[in-house]
């Protein structure tokens, strides 16, 4: 039963990278940009809904302020940086996205201060459930994993099946025939920012009952979803779900299990830290295995 | 980028350029040779610091150079190799203190040229495991493989609790020379100011030769070098293990200093500030990181004296850098010199 849960765990951890690195893979895919401040966009989204959920204590408006102040950021942060930088190569993308990281993190740290905030779990999901006899499970993660995949499948079918998916697809093969049929490729690129954007403020809001609302938390999860992407294979939208899961399940089991397994073969406290030391690289070492078999990614050229 | 700024400037009549730039390098030498003695004149020791801070930074910086500027290598991983020279020095010191061994095997030391040959050997092995894995892809996966890397070395060393963990290791005294006592600031000035002096000849010697211009020509233009039969990924894992061993040099030279070594220092924003003097200075020119690392230490410590949240001004200065210039200080030195 504790290994089904810790599976739960993974799957929903692995969701919530992919929704990171969907945005990640999707505006590199059709741009061809690095965008660092991916996470301080997800920081953003955090904020909004813990901040909203403090001041009116109403989980709708939370939510929906911590979607549109993210996609609202994300659509500024294209028009005033990365639309400049599209001809530029990816050094400059680099260093412009890591200096806007530097201006919104201490700048919500001079705004609210340094201080994590902490959001409660609506109290309506704030309960268990028992999925089988002898394991119950938390609602709200139940939850997050029904979202994570709903928006997945969301996701795939907008790519796959209307029009902006077709200019989407188009637009990472052939980007300059795009523009010569005389699409807004301008308009295009910010609503695939802002869709980008959307997903992360979407991670940062339903993460922020798990872990703590604080400066600095994008940068974590912004690492796993480089990690995923690359698992994944960029620009594959497809790809960064797998990777996303693989790595998720990946992380919570051997954070899970490893410390027994250790301590079959050696004392305690030393299987404790070698546990611990192996488990906190775990992600990176599929990554590692992964570029060893197949360097360009599992899925790579198939967004 | 400043790609191929280097090549035509060295083309154009070198005689005329050649004497201005060489007095200035002439006053530069000077300046820092003296620099102890002014500091202690004008009654400001806290310059003979900055200044050996400026020096260890440049090496890393130069380091980084090697890779950025002349192989057009994006690697935004560079302080794991920085933060895995300081923690050479933390962790043989920490046992050397303790009297006790590396993995029962290596006894500690605290002899500071033991300690920078293996900070620059153990920097070479870590920059050859993570770069024979990154290497084998280019472009923006590299960016982030070598960034993920680098956090993978960060989140180690936090759950290192032999090794202070999160806190860092600290070092009562700092290392000793032979003849020499390193323990004074002026002397230590000396030897950072020396090692970063020999570090420039290196690359210097480096991009000069053969070696150095396949890399510059697999950065320029990579199937006409493939088409000459170059094979890229050894010249680039060679770049890259040379680069990784002058960051770890660089680091343990810095922990030295600090007396600290820390997960800090390996953290993704020391790799974006190595990346940002590399830039601000000039990359793949010579001069170029020894300027930025300059520019970019007297910025901080300024903006860091005037404000708490320095880091909010050093990213607006860095955005509108990155935003408005291309090439850095030392484009824009050589366009003043240009004019002139």
């Amino acid at each position: 039963m504790i290994v089904l849960e810790q599976i739960l765990n993974g799957v929903q951890f692995g969701l919530t990278l992919f929704l990171m690195s969907a945005g990640l893979t999707l505006i590199f895919g059709i741009m061809g940009v690095i965008n660092l401040a991916h996470g301080s966009l997800y920081m953003i989204g955090a904020y909004a809904a813990a901040l909203v959920a403090a001041q009116t204590g109403s989980v709708g408006l939370a939510f929906v302020s911590g979607l549109a102040a993210a996609a609202v950021s994300g659509a500024a942060i294209e028009f005033a940086v990365m639309r400049r930088l599209y001809a530029r190569d990816h050094l400059d993308q680099v260093l412009a996205t890591f200096a806007l990281i530097l201006i919104i993190n201490q700048g919500s740290s001079m705004l609210f201060g340094r201080q994590p905030l902490f959001v409660a779990i609506p109290s309506a999901l704030s309960g268990s459930v028992t999925l089988l006899p002898g394991l119950t499970y938390p609602i709200y993660r139940l939850l997050v994993i029904g979202l994570g995949l709903a928006v997945a499948a969301g996701l795939f079918w907008l790519i796959h099946r209307t029009r902006i998916g077709m200019l989407v697809r188009a637009g990472a093969t052939h980007r300059q025939m795009v523009r010569a049929l005389g699409v807004n490729v301008a308009l295009l690129y910010t609503a695939i920012f802002g869709l980008g954007a959307l997903l992360a403020g979407l991670v940062g809001v339903i993460a922020g009952p798990i872990t703590a609302v604080q400066v600095g938390m994008g940068e974590q999860v912004l690492i796993l979803a480089f990690v995923v992407v690359v698992i994944g294979g960029l620009g594959s939208v497809r790809g960064a779900f797998f990777g996303a899961l693989a790595a998720g399940l990946v992380d919570t089991l051997s954070r899970a299990f490893l410390p027994m397994l250790f301590r079959h073969v050696m004392a305690g406290s030393n299987a404790d830290a070698l546990a611990s030391g192996v488990s906190s690289i775990s992600i990176y070492l599929l990554m590692a295995l992964v570029l060893l078999i197949r360097p360009q990614g599992l899925l790579a050229g198939k967004p | 980028m400043t790609s191929d700024s280097l090549e035509t400037d060295r083309a154009r009549s070198p005689t005329r350029l050649l004497a201005p730039r060489s007095v200035a390098a002439a006053i530069a030498i000077v300046v820092l040779l003296l620099l102890p003695i002014g500091a202690s004149v004008a009654n400001t020791p806290s310059a003979t610091g900055l200044m050996t801070q400026v020096a260890i930074y440049a090496i890393a910086a130069m380091s980084l150079n090697l890779i950025l500027g002349y192989g057009g290598l994006v690697t935004f991983g560079h302080a794991a190799f920085f933060g895995t020279g300081g923690y050479v020095v933390g962790i043989l010191y920490q046992h050397f203190a303790e009297r006790s061994a590396f993995l029962g095997l290596v006894p500690g030391t605290d002899s500071l040229l033991v300690v920078l040959l293996a900070a620059v050997l153990i920097g070479a092995i870590v920059a050859a495991l993570i770069g024979s894995l990154s290497l084998r892809t280019s472009g923006v996966p590299f960016i982030m493989i070598t960034l993920a890397f680098s956090q993978m070395l960060f989140f180690l060393f936090v759950s290192l609790k032999t090794y202070g963990g999160d806190d860092g290791l600290m070092m009562r005294r700092r290392d000793v020379l032979p003849l020499v006592d390193a323990r004074d600031d002026v002397v230590y000035y000396y030897v950072c100011l020396g090692l970063a002096a020999g570090w420039f000849i290196l690359t210097a010697c480096l991009t000069r030769s053969p070696f150095g211009a396949v890399l510059s020509g697999l950065r320029q233009n990579e199937r006409r070098m493939i088409a000459i039969g170059v094979a890229p990924y050894r010249y680039r894992l060679v770049a890259f293990i040379i680069a990784g061993s002058g960051a770890a040099l660089a680091g343990a030279l810095m922990a030295n200093y600090l007396r600290f070594a820390s997960p800090d220092m390996m953290h993704w924003t020391k790799s974006g500030e190595l990346m940002m003097m590399v830039i601000l200075g000039g990359a793949g020119t010579l001069t170029g990181p020894l300027l930025g690392a300059a520019a970019m230490v007297t910025l901080e410590t300024m903006l860091a004296a005037q404000t708490e949240n320095w880091q909010f001004h050093l990213g607006i200065i860095l955005l509108a850098i990155v935003m408005l210039t291309h090439g850095g200080l030392a484009a824009l030195l050589r366009h003043i010199g240009g004019r002139s």
